[in-house]
């Protein structure tokens, strides 16, 4: 590494983690506040030099990489975790593990970041378990039924995945006598292709089980409706932005050359994930459920990029269609924080009580379909054309289809918001200021990013 | 400038929410002022046109007034507007009739400041789709339509507006996907790349013609057709209107409508000329089904509301039938074509005007009887004159009888259409025909003949819906007294499109 500088996101994240933990054993439980305020700080500080970090020029050896791919990653993430961390500052503060809490969201957002900048196959399987191991602990925060549930599914589930991911690698180093990215794509069209098959497909499970796409997204659902709200919008959110940007550094620059049809996998897996996803949401009654499936359906248009790996538009469309994912998934999981709500029908009314929640939640949504001018649509837009630019006209019909498809389920959960009130529904009569705030931001970014997004999209 | 005119609207709506807790009456009048200084605006455009129009083209109809900015440059799409003679009267047809349907909606107490400011946005929108020179523009215009729409007939509509609601959204949007998909095909194979309408107009891509311009003409026009909407695409339509508030069923029918037909001239045709031509026979053919299938359905109506709802689907069918007429035009035809697309613009105005004047008047009935059945109504010509007056001048319009404009656009089309589909033109004429047998008997059962049920609670119009009705038919019968203003405007840029299809 030329110059440790070009590290120091990464470097501020691991020592903030270290710092919480240590602040957090020495400050009594009723002061936890100050371990928030440092976690903040430490995020804050982490942003700044993520942004500074983006002027410099693509530098990259021993494998990591920093280049924009890594700079959309990291300012996504950091963004992402700052929003969780601000989220769950609604719930009492003198939770007894609150500074774990940080700790572990530091720990895996760190290894999602590692995630997106890796271009070797170990440090990818490290990063994997840094990302991951947090989570499972994360998820049964609360050691209540419904989060110990999710807490299981996911931990077996994503120990599988590990598994898979591991011995993915073992099996590429043995086809191409190296696990660096570069060596690989030079080494993998020589090798025996069945090897390199196997090889791939099991990292890919691993990657897949992070982004929650199909085949392995049995857990996104659970984790979305059982786990704490905050660490909900978290794992639906942070880590899909690295597993996705690994999957598309695979499909972008080591596979193509191996054999020719990657693509039209990648292209079925993003075909599959949208639809089942959207087939799953349509008669949920449970708005985090519904939400869990909707990311599922989302990992599915984001993988297109994977799938039109070699086109032009393939890099600056996923880069940008996760952003205004992040955003959007988090002001949408914000409202539901900071309400405390369960079903769609709880939010019945919600114009009249709380028009600024009402209306964020309505821009997240729509936007989640793709109605201009918010991020979504501008990613998708990209993400289409990238598409069609490389040939899979097929897939991007599908992806409209399965965005008009979705626009059903979301409907059924914007309509109640203007109806009347018939009843108080189950609704925390508390402000949630932290909570309003996150949703409100979230709301107003996938607005303003959408409108500006010739600058945003000129950088990535 | 032309920013300004459409914006300025939003720019009030925002301003009217700002605003702590304002009195109906303010918000109210607010509305009114906005929408009547836009169509200030908008009057101040049109008589500054001949002298904005730039280094005159081919027939001096170039755009005027443009702007444009970068907006995502990696794709090359930018904001880019600007307003020419097929634009600007659909423009100035769409602020009369939201300042219409904002003096109708002067004593709205059901949530009046939502109420206010979704209009206002939706003004914005559609004018946005009328000025809009970029086909992602277009789009994101064409699309927020819909959201807009949606939130009226969801918020303020009767009978079952959620249900109504939700299959307006989901069937449109269906139709606005198609449309975006056929926008990333021309995309995909303009070069180099662009969203720009006026580059791509230059460029006509895909003129090679083949299974891409096909499929790509496909998308559009499906995407288009379900907005007009034509036959088979319209059966979103009654119920959308029927549970629809009256102000919002006038915009629906009045001005979302046109952004359909609108899209036909102004991207379908000039972009893909090669491919218009060649399956112009199709819009033809669409257009006459249109035509007598919704005017036979509507004369099976006995609900006024509906009815009216599918003389429009009739009524788009004209447009369709001349615009498909242009393309099949020959060269010796080119007045002919150029004819039947200024007769097709002239009945998009004219349409605007005459239906929302209509589905005004339906919403005077129902504020008054609570129904729209017309059987439950009868002899209304004794208690309410002024109303049956304004009425019969509507419908009379809305049947072509001339000296109105509807009777102006309709000669236009089958006068330009009668040479090159002459079979489809005759069978058109037959829907003039049912359209007229049904309006007249629509007339005849409301305010002839003995009192129904409700008749006693049908009083007259007041000052209020007389403002807001009596302004677009009184510039329906100018425009079928003097349509020259009109049309000098228009055929210039008529004939520009209609140069570029036929032959």
């Amino acid at each position: 590494m030329t110059d440790p500088l070009s590290l120091l996101p990464e470097l501020v994240m691991a020592l903030a983690a270290v710092g919480a933990l240590l602040l957090g054993s020495w400050t009594p439980r009723e002061r936890q506040g100050r371990v928030r305020l440092l976690v903040v700080a430490a995020l804050l500080a982490a942003l700044a030099a993520a942004l500074a970090a983006a002027a410099a020029p693509p530098s990259g050896s021993g494998g990591y990489t920093v280049d924009t791919v890594t700079h959309a990653v990291r300012v996504t993430v950091i963004a992402g975790t700052l929003a969780t961390v601000l989220l769950a500052a609604d719930s009492p503060a003198s939770h007894p593990r609150a500074s774990e809490f940080h700790v572990l969201s530091l720990l895996a957002a760190l290894g999602t970041v590692a995630l997106a900048g890796a271009d070797d196959l170990l440090v990818l399987a490290a990063a994997y378990l840094l990302a991951s191991i947090p989570l499972y602990a994360l998820v049964g925060f609360a050691k209540d039924g419904t989060g110990t549930e999710a807490a299981l599914k996911v931990y077996l589930l994503g120990a599988l995945a590990g598994i898979l991911l591991l011995t993915g690698t073992a099996l590429l180093l043995g086809a191409g006598g190296t696990t660096g990215y570069a060596g690989l794509a030079d080494a993998l069209p020589g090798a025996p292709r069945a090897l390199v098959g196997t090889g791939a497909v099991a990292v890919l499970a691993g990657l897949l089980f992070k982004a929650g796409g199909v085949p392995v997204h049995f857990w996104v659902p659970d984790v979305a409706q059982g786990a704490p709200a905050p660490v909900a919008a978290f794992v639906t959110t942070v880590p899909k932005v690295g597993a996705l940007a690994a999957l598309y550094r695979l499909a972008d620059g080591v596979l193509p050359g191996s054999a020719p049809d990657w693509a039209v996998l990648f292209a079925i897996l993003a075909a599959a994930s949208m639809t089942l996803g959207n087939l799953a949401a349509f008669l949920q009654t449970d708005a985090r459920r519904l939400l869990g499936y909707s990311t599922v359906s989302q990992a599915g248009y984001l993988l297109m990029a994977a799938a039109a790996g070699g086109a032009e538009l393939a890099r600056p469309g996923l880069l940008f269609y996760l952003g205004a994912y992040a955003a959007a998934n988090l002001g949408a999981f914000a409202v539901v924080c900071a309400l405390g709500t369960r079903t769609l029908e709880d939010h019945r009314g919600l114009f009249r009580d709380r028009p600024w929640l009402a209306l964020s939640l309505v821009v997240c949504l729509l936007g989640f379909v793709g109605t201009p001018p918010t991020a979504v649509f501008v990613g998708k837009l990209i993400l289409f054309a990238a598409a069609l630019e490389a040939g899979l006209g097929w897939l991007m019909v599908v992806a409209a289809v399965n965005t008009l498809a979705s626009l059903f389920y979301y409907l059924r959960w914007v309509l109640p918001l203007f109806s009347s009130p018939e009843e108080a529904g189950a609704r925390q009569r508390g402000a949630a200021p932290w909570s309003t705030g996150v949703a409100v931001a979230a709301a107003a970014v996938s607005l303003g990013a959408g409108i500006a997004a010739g600058p945003v999209l000129a950088l990535l | 400038m032309l920013s300004v005119v459409v914006f300025l609207p939003l720019l009030t709506g925002l301003a009217l929410l700002a605003l702590p807790r304002p009195r109906d009456t303010v918000v109210a009048w607010t509305w009114v002022g906005a929408a009547a200084l836009d169509l200030v605006l908008v009057l101040g455009l049109w008589a500054a046109y001949p002298s904005a129009v730039r280094a005159p083209g081919v027939g001096g109809s170039g755009p005027a007034y443009e702007e444009r900015l970068l907006w995502i440059p990696s794709v090359g799409a930018s904001y880019h507007v600007g307003a020419d003679g097929i634009s600007l009267p659909l423009m100035a047809m769409t602020s009369v009739l939201f300042l219409a349907c904002a003096v109708y909606s002067l004593h709205q107490r059901r949530r009046a400041r939502a109420h206010a400011v979704l209009f206002l946005f939706l003004q914005t929108v559609s004018l946005g789709v009328f000025s809009a020179l970029d086909l992602l523009l277009f789009f994101v215009f064409f699309d927020l339509s819909i959201v807009g729409m949606y939130f009226v007939i969801a918020g303020w509509g009767h009978g079952r507006p959620a249900r109504s609601a939700l299959q307006f959204f989901l069937y449109t949007f269906l139709g606005s996907l198609a449309l975006l998909l056929g926008f990333i095909g021309l995309y995909a194979a303009s070069d180099p790349r662009t969203f720009d309408m006026v580059e791509l107009a230059e460029q006509t891509p895909l003129a090679g013609g083949g299974a891409a311009a096909g499929l790509v003409l496909l998308a559009v026009g499906t995407g288009l057709a379900v907005k007009t909407p034509t036959v088979p695409f319209h059966t979103w339509l009654p119920p959308a209107h029927t549970d629809a508030p009256a102000a919002g069923s006038a915009i629906l029918a009045g001005v979302l409508l046109k952004m359909g037909t609108y899209g036909f001239v102004r991207i379908a045709m000039p972009v893909l000329p090669g491919a218009w031509r060649e399956y112009a026979m199709v819009a033809v053919v669409v257009g006459v089904v249109s035509v007598l299938y919704g005017a036979l359905v509507a004369l099976a109506q006995t609900d006024f509301k509906r009815m009216v709802a599918y003389t429009s689907v009739n009524h788009m069918g004209y447009v369709l039938l001349g615009l498909g007429a242009a393309g099949l035009a020959t060269r010796q035809q080119a007045d002919a074509a150029s004819l039947a697309v200024t007769g097709a613009v002239t009945q998009m105005v004219s349409h605007g005007l005459l239906t929302g004047a209509l589905f005004l008047l339906a919403g005077v009935l129902r504020a008054r009887g609570d129904s729209y059945d017309m059987g439950s109504y009868g002899g209304l010509a004794a208690g309410a004159p002024r109303f049956a007056a304004l009425a019969a001048v509507a419908a009379f319009g809305s049947l072509g009888l001339p000296g109105l404009s509807g009777f102006i656009a309709e000669f236009q089309i089958f006068a330009g259409s009668l040479g090159a589909v002459p079979v489809p033109t005759a069978l058109a004429l037959l829907g003039v025909l049912v359209t007229a047998a049904l309006l007249l008997r629509a007339l005849q059962r409301l305010f002839l003949g003995g009192p129904g049920p409700l008749t006693p609670r049908v009083g007259d119009l007041s000052l209020r819906e007389t403002a807001a009705i009596a302004p677009l038919l009184a510039l329906s019968v100018l425009i079928g007294l003097t349509p020259r203003f009109l049309l000098d405007l228009i055929a210039p840029a008529a004939d520009a499109v209609a140069a570029l299809v036929s032959g």
